[in-house]
């Protein structure tokens, strides 16, 4: 579904993104862990169209879409989470949700509204509600159901479990499994490794800018290296 | 690492049950809303005469002011009230609008085209300007946009101070006179006209011009404000990442809502041309910008309403200011105050406590009220659970 091959992204003259090649496949689960300041944040924007890469290529279901601007790429069904959360604070749920829906003109909108009540019934309570008075989790769910307003095939999580206390972190993994179940392909940037790798079926690492190992999950969360710098053994 | 508010607390802001007006209950029955409708009509309508019986002419002409004016801040407000880009030189859309109609219609160049055609060439010519403005700024805003707009409308102004030499366009500092007045349907707009038995003064006539362009503007706001650009441009306000993850094509918005806004600006300053019957650079300052933005700012930004009544209020305040001086003189004998410095003292004054009274603006939209009510909650009974 995605490939990425050579991908360089920076800004200004700091390269952030020193040439990484991933793949995800159709109705997979992928992560990309790493720590602050790896680049993963923003390999997801220069994904989402967000950033322009300065190198390389990506592939989206056999077309090139390198350096297409947001816009298009939400259309051909690529959404992003941006980074913490980015809901719009001084608009009820119900209007964000409405905002997540912003390219599509079909008249099941309406229907899509109900599908993400029942994904995040918490939504459903307060519609009514401005955005910027929810918990950080809410936001977060607010944020994910958003998303998934514009229908994506491909969805790219950027560092859900950000800011969160860790009952709210399993919750919103809980979530994101069931988005997963409804089969919408999944591309997971996460700091906290241990969730994302039990999650997700396969893992990169990133540091530094580059991809220093490609991997299943299961093997991952075995590997000593990885035990050792990112699951704090 | 504790969230309080995870705890599942019920927050008990819920906008759509504020309590119901009489107003509001007027306005849903549909008779009584036909009888106000029919009321406000003809209360617009006889508002020249009546204010012209009670107060004499030259308020007439603060009115017809006051309609420009309203015009200018319904076009910033999109800029700035919607599209959140805070913009200095929007006074330079107006001048750009009523040269474009000076020039193509007085004796300047020996041109007199209908105003019929020159509004909407104003209009382009000024969108035009608004997309020059709006393009090199895409990646900017709060202050760094409001220092570039700044700019831009000196810019402008200094051209036109400047542009009568080595050929003369602008005429210069001197401005342009015996710009032509409206016509339509063959009445002189600048005499005095006879319909139907009543004499309808000069001043009256570009009354309802200005009446019907003022209220064609914000018919046009209030339907954008609810449209998908409209959405689109608040969700570049609050957000401008999330608003393109979300899709938006954030470049063309932006650049829409200067191009929007300036047309407004463009129509209003053709129409200021053909009332003055004279224009000069002087009219187009910085001042002038910053004027049109405290209408939008204390008015209420992002609504209509609002933004229609702080521009009427700010432009008739100074103007009644000036009794300050006969009033001192009534009262103590003689003028102790100067009553121009009086006026900008009070003006000041009263903008001070606006912003402390009512810091959302005499009329705020629904979302500015919302989040003033989301802010007060904590304080509350049920903000004690809040906070714990």
């Amino acid at each position: 579904m995605l490939e990425v091959e050579a991908l360089e992204v920076g800004y200004g003259g700091i390269r952030a993104v020193k040439g990484i090649g991933l793949t995800v496949r159709d109705g997979e689960l992928v992560t990309l862990i790493g720590a602050n300041g790896a680049g993963k944040t923003t390999t997801l924007k220069a994904l989402s169209g967000l950033l322009r890469p300065s190198a390389g290529r990506v592939r989206y279901n056999d077309r090139d879409i390198t350096g297409l601007p947001a816009h298009e790429l939400v259309k051909s069904g690529i959404a992003l989470v941006p980074e913490g959360r980015g809901v719009f604070a001084r608009l009820t749920i119900e209007e964000n949700l409405a905002m997540g829906a912003y390219i599509r003109r079909d008249p099941d909108v309406a229907a899509d509204y109900n599908r993400a009540y029942t994904l995040f019934p918490r939504l459903a309570e307060r519609r009514k509600q401005l955005a910027g008075t929810l918990s950080g989790g809410e936001q977060q769910m607010l944020a994910i159901a958003r998303a998934l307003m514009s229908r994506p095939k491909l969805l790219l999580l950027d560092e859900p479990s950000m800011g969160l206390a860790p009952l709210m972190v399993q919750k919103i993994f809980e979530t994101i499994k069931a988005v997963a179940a409804e089969g919408v392909t999944l591309l997971l940037v996460e700091q906290n490794a241990k969730l994302a790798l039990e999650l997700c079926s396969r893992g990169y690492v990133m540091e530094s800018g580059m991809i220093v190992l490609a991997d299943d999950a299961d093997s991952l969360l075995r590997n000593p290296q990885v035990r050792h710098a990112y699951l704090g053994e | 690492m504790h969230e309080p508010q995870e705890s599942g607390v019920q927050h008990p802001i819920m906008p759509g049950n504020t309590a119901i007006t009489p107003l509001a209950r007027v306005v849903r029955n549909s008779r009584l809303r036909f009888v106000l409708y029919v009321a406000i009509a003809a209360l617009l309508i006889a508002a020249p005469f009546l204010i012209e019986a009670a107060l004499g002419r030259a308020w007439v002409r603060i009115i017809d002011i006051a309609l420009l004016f309203v015009m200018l801040a319904l076009g910033l407000n999109i800029v700035v009230g919607y599209a959140g880009l805070l913009d200095l030189g929007y006074i330079a859309f107006f001048a750009v609008g009523a040269y474009t109609y000076a020039l193509l219609a007085s004796p300047q160049f020996d041109l007199h085209w209908s105003f019929l055609a020159l509004l909407p060439i104003g209009a382009l010519v000024a969108a035009f300007f608004g997309v020059l403005l709006g393009a090199p700024t895409l990646r900017l805003r709060g202050d760094y946009l409001a220092i570039v707009t700044l700019g831009f409308g000196e810019i402008v102004r200094i051209f036109l101070n400047n542009l009568n030499r080595p050929y003369n366009i602008t005429n210069g500092p001197q401005g342009i006179t015996l710009i032509d007045p409206l016509h339509i349907a063959g009445a002189n707009l600048a005499k005095t006209q006879t319909v139907a038995g009543v004499s309808i003064p000069s001043l009256h006539s570009y009354y309802f011009v200005f009446l019907v362009c003022a209220l064609i503007a914000a018919f046009i706001s209030v339907r954008l404000e609810n449209s998908r650009i409209g959405r689109a441009w608040i969700a570049i306000r609050e957000d401008e990442l999330a608003a393109a993850a979300m899709g938006i094509n954030t470049r063309n918005v932006k650049l829409l809502a200067f191009a929007m806004g300036a047309t407004f600006g463009g129509v209003a300053g053709g129409l200021f041309a053909s009332f003055q019957g004279f224009i000069s650079p002087e009219s187009f300052t910085l001042l002038d910008s910053i004027m049109v933005l405290c209408m939008v700012v204390l008015g209420g930004m992002g609504n209509v309403a609002g933004v229609v009544l702080g521009a009427v209020l700010l432009t008739a305040l100074p103007e009644a200011l000036r009794y300050a001086g006969p009033l001192q003189q009534s009262l103590f004998g003689a003028v102790y105050i100067d009553p121009s410095d009086l006026r900008m003292l009070l003006f000041g004054l009263a903008l001070v406590l606006m912003m402390l009274f009512r810091p959302a603006g005499l009329w705020p939209s629904s979302i500015r009220r919302r989040e003033l009510a989301a802010t007060r909650e904590p304080s509350g009974t049920e903000g004690a659970d809040v906070r714990r």
